[in-house]
């Protein structure tokens, strides 16, 4: 009898491995695909789309694909993405923290409402909004430079990180802020030297959601941006693709694969913040 | 000056702004700022022009409600709003479904588990990218992998995707299905809050695992259900870049999402006019579509009324 039990959760744990390890392959497998194409030789991609492992290795779609277009090297595209990412995401964690600190800490008139209108803006998706702040941004003088990418994300304007922050403020015990304020310090002092230091883990969070999307963020360049040197990658990349304009696909895998390795580095390394913020942004209405 | 003659301790402005109400008014000043200047304006002046003739180029003018008599007499506006009301209804479901099956699965923590719940999220991180369109659309293709591997498995022809409605349709919701990550780790974090009690009790009064997960389980994850209904529901009515990239509308319109005909209205035929009526069309759509959602709350979602 115990025997037979312990023969069969062995066989039914190896079934579970089997079945979730497969799983687990063809989910990154469209992944596989593009990374290990991007080392065969450009004419054997498609003949050899069957065989995963490249049967000759070749680094030449790098060099070729990293020439880029119209004599704009693909490492400006990368510039011009860090720029604009990195610029948009300090607004966000900036303003979203000290908006997140007077929603969670302070009581003021017409609070309700506002933290109404945050709800609002995070069932708003851009999308919605495209056309409409198209219209205005133009009349702003924004249309053609960064403005429109960036400036907006130091006002917190995006719900999602208010509302992440706000929760983590929540958790804070508030006899901390109260024993600051015995020793005299000020509501922003009590923000700056004791909130802001135990929100780290949220403005790491934050910030990496914020970088991602900003990073792979697509329509906003498609809008505002029309120098070619001025291009974030994810608008090079499309234009690359674009039949017309090539027609080398193991340059464009090698670029598409260069183009998601910052977001991938960040997935393995910082896996624990990501994790934290979808658990505790989702959960709850 | 008659001064009272109480004296009075001045206040000094920065004690002003150190009171409670006006230091809140101004830590949150930036979001009041933001959303009046790059949301309320937009969408006020957007309200005008949307019963306009306007090319964003020359002066508007004013047409009444042509834009919207339009609009409703175009097929093509029928046909993006039911190709984009198909997407979400059929790709948010099934993400939703995928992602609490696999959750289940990978709820017991491993070191392997661990790793398994990584490799599945990591589409999730990567699926919005341009990098993963460009991907979909060469997978796809005539010469793509999956072809490729259909016929490995026995299956005779090559299928061509992106030529009929219904295969090209279904590219874009697989690509979306496959992103059901991070609903899958949302769904794990809620499944361990709750307490293990609940089940002890449940095989104390003899319910099987099955009658557990029904009766204990799901009627729990309910609100959580709910809420990533709403948000994907509503993401799903805007997908724009993925379809932009790759399937543009093709083929006969039957991929032309919502987002994409505005977008297409707007940019390529220069009717920036109508392109804001359809912007407030979409709007209404999916306050009252979300509204709807929160009128069956009460039928199917728990609440906890301790």
């Amino acid at each position: 009898m115990g025997m037979r039990t312990t023969s069969k959760s062995i066989l039914g744990r190896t079934v579970y491995h089997v079945l979730v390890f497969g799983f687990g392959i063809v989910m990154v497998y469209p992944l596989l695909w593009m990374i290990l194409s991007s080392f065969k030789p450009t004419n054997t991609i498609f003949t050899t789309a069957s065989q995963l492992i490249p049967s000759t290795w070749t680094l030449e779609n790098y060099a070729n694909g990293w020439k880029g277009f119209a004599s704009v090297k693909f490492s400006r595209f990368f510039l011009n993405s860090l720029l604009i990412s990195v610029l948009a995401t300090l607004g966000t964690v900036a303003s979203s923290s000290i908006v997140a600190y007077g929603f969670a800490r302070l009581k003021f008139k017409g609070r309700g409402l506002l933290f109404s209108a945050m709800l609002v803006t995070m069932m708003l998706p851009a999308q919605v909004l495209m056309i409409p702040q198209y219209i205005w941004y133009k009349k702003l003088g924004w249309v053609g430079s960064y403005a429109a990418l960036i400036v907006p994300y130091w006002f917190a304007i995006q719900g999602f990180f208010v509302y992440l922050m706000t929760n983590f403020i929540n958790g804070i015990p508030k006899d901390l802020d109260e024993a600051a304020k015995i020793d005299g310090c000020s509501t922003y002092g009590i923000f700056y030297w004791v909130i802001l230091p135990l929100i780290v883990p949220a403005l790491i969070t934050g910030g990496i959601f914020s970088f991602i999307w900003r990073w792979d963020d697509f329509l906003s360049a498609l809008l505002y941006v029309s120098k070619t040197e001025m291009y974030p990658v994810s608008l090079a990349l499309k234009l690359f693709s674009d039949p017309s304009s090539s027609s080398d696909y193991g340059a464009m895998f090698a670029m598409s694969t260069l183009s998601i390795l910052p977001v991938v580095l960040i997935f393995i390394t910082l896996q624990k913040y990501l994790v934290e913020g979808i658990a505790t942004t989702g959960l709850k209405g | 000056m008659a001064q009272t003659g109480v004296v009075k301790p001045k206040r000094t402005l920065a004690e002003k702004l150190n009171e409670e109400h006006i230091a809140g008014m101004i830590c949150t000043a930036p979001f009041t700022i933001g959303f009046l200047l790059f949301m309320i304006v937009p969408m006020l002046i957007s309200a005008y022009y949307a019963f306009c003739d306007f090319d964003i180029l020359s002066p508007a003018v004013w047409t009444g409600l042509a834009n919207f008599k339009t609009m409703f007499s175009e097929a093509k506006f029928w046909k993006s709003l039911g190709v984009t009301f198909y997407f979400a209804f059929v790709s948010v479901p099934l993400r939703l479904v995928f992602a609490l099956i696999v959750a289940l699965i990978l709820l017991r923590t491993t070191k392997i588990t661990a790793l398994y719940r990584a490799v599945y999220y990591l589409p999730s991180i990567i699926g919005g990218s341009v990098a993963v369109a460009i991907l979909w659309k060469r997978m796809f293709g005539n010469d793509g992998t999956v072809n490729v591997l259909l016929r490995m498995l026995g299956f005779e022809g090559k299928i061509k995707w992106f030529g009929q409605p219904g295969t090209a349709m279904w590219t874009l919701i697989i690509l979306a299905v496959w992103q059901f990550g991070s609903s899958m780790l949302i769904f794990l974090s809620a499944l361990k809050q709750i307490p293990a009690s609940l089940y002890e009790a449940g095989e104390i009064d003899g319910a099987n695992k099955v009658q557990q997960f029904f009766r204990i389980t799901l009627p729990l994850l309910t609100p959580t259900i709910f809420f990533n209904l709403v948000m994907q529901m509503i993401n799903g009515f805007l997908a724009f870049t993925q379809c932009y990239i790759i399937t543009q509308g093709k083929p006969m319109n039957s991929t032309l999402f919502y987002t994409v005909y505005m977008y297409q209205q707007s940019f390529e035929f220069y009717k920036a006019g109508y392109g804001a009526a359809l912007a407030w069309v979409m709007l209404v759509v999916i306050a009252m579509f979300t509204g709807l959602l929160f009128a069956t709350k009460r039928f199917w979602v728990y609440e906890d009324k301790r």
